[in-house]
């Protein structure tokens, strides 16, 4: 199920060259499970987001594959180091095949 | 209803076929394990997993895991109907190699982390997390 899923991304606007910096992420999904039974106790379908990747300028940073195991609105928090002013890129894989991605811009002062 | 010796024998064998089950669930974690680690040995040390001791609730558990220089962490829950969490594969910009993230616990059980270090080796840590509401759906 692809409705309602909206990314929210935490980065700093800035950094210094080479900082290591905190970036926190969460995306509303459903994530079922596979596991679950509906009222008429047949099993409700797997729907997650199977992978999720954070690149900086084109280079990863984290590469997640996700099992059912990972909560609904998948959260995670990671690091970065900031060599350079660029993009934040993070792309959010879905079983049925979307993707979602979002960006963020970062300044190295 | 009354049985015979036969019918109660295979009864018998049917419950201990039953007891068998459990086993078969940690034959997936192995699976798993061998599927990351392709069948190497697994060391201690240089990898840090933080769970909470109790979890109130089994659908969201914060666990992070840190190993420095890795290149890979996988997160398994031992106890769960299907025992992989996730991995994390850390690029060249990784600023250190850890993350946290939230997880699904079936029960009270162990999680374990093992991380792949860029000399191929790997690391294990596990820690008990004793959960009050399962989240598997319960």
């Amino acid at each position: 199920m692809a409705d309602n899923v909206t990314p929210r991304i935490r980065v700093p606007r800035e950094a210094a060259a080479g900082e290591v910096i905190e970036i926190k992420t969460l995306i509303s999904h459903q994530m079922e499970s596979g596991q679950r039974r509906d009222g008429d106790g047949n099993i409700i379908p797997r729907s997650i987001i199977n992978r999720f990747v954070c690149e900086f300028n084109g280079e990863t940073v984290i590469d997640v594959t996700l099992e059912p195991a990972i909560s609904t609105n998948p959260y995670f928090e990671f690091t970065a180091t900031v060599p350079e002013s660029g993009t934040f890129t993070f792309t959010w894989y879905d079983d049925d095949g979307s993707v979602y991605t979002d960006t963020k811009e970062i300044t190295v002062s | 209803m009354t049985f015979n010796r036969r019918q109660a024998l295979v009864m018998s064998m049917g419950a201990a076929a039953a007891a068998v089950l459990p086993l078969r669930l940690s034959a997936a974690i192995e699976d798993n394990i061998a599927a990351f680690t392709g069948g190497a040995e697994i060391g201690e040390g240089g990898i840090t997993l933080t769970a909470p001791e109790i979890a109130e609730n089994g659908n969201t558990v914060p666990v992070s895991v840190s190993a420095p220089g890795a290149t890979a962490i996988m997160i398994l829950a031992a106890g769960n109907p299907t025992p992989a969490v996730g991995i994390f594969h850390f690029g060249p910009l990784a600023g250190a190699q850890s993350a946290s993230t939230r997880i699904r616990l079936a029960g009270t059980q162990d999680v374990i982390a093992i991380a792949q270090m860029p000399d191929g080796s790997f690391v294990q840590a596990s820690q008990e997390v004793k959960v009050t509401i399962g989240g598997c759906g319960g």
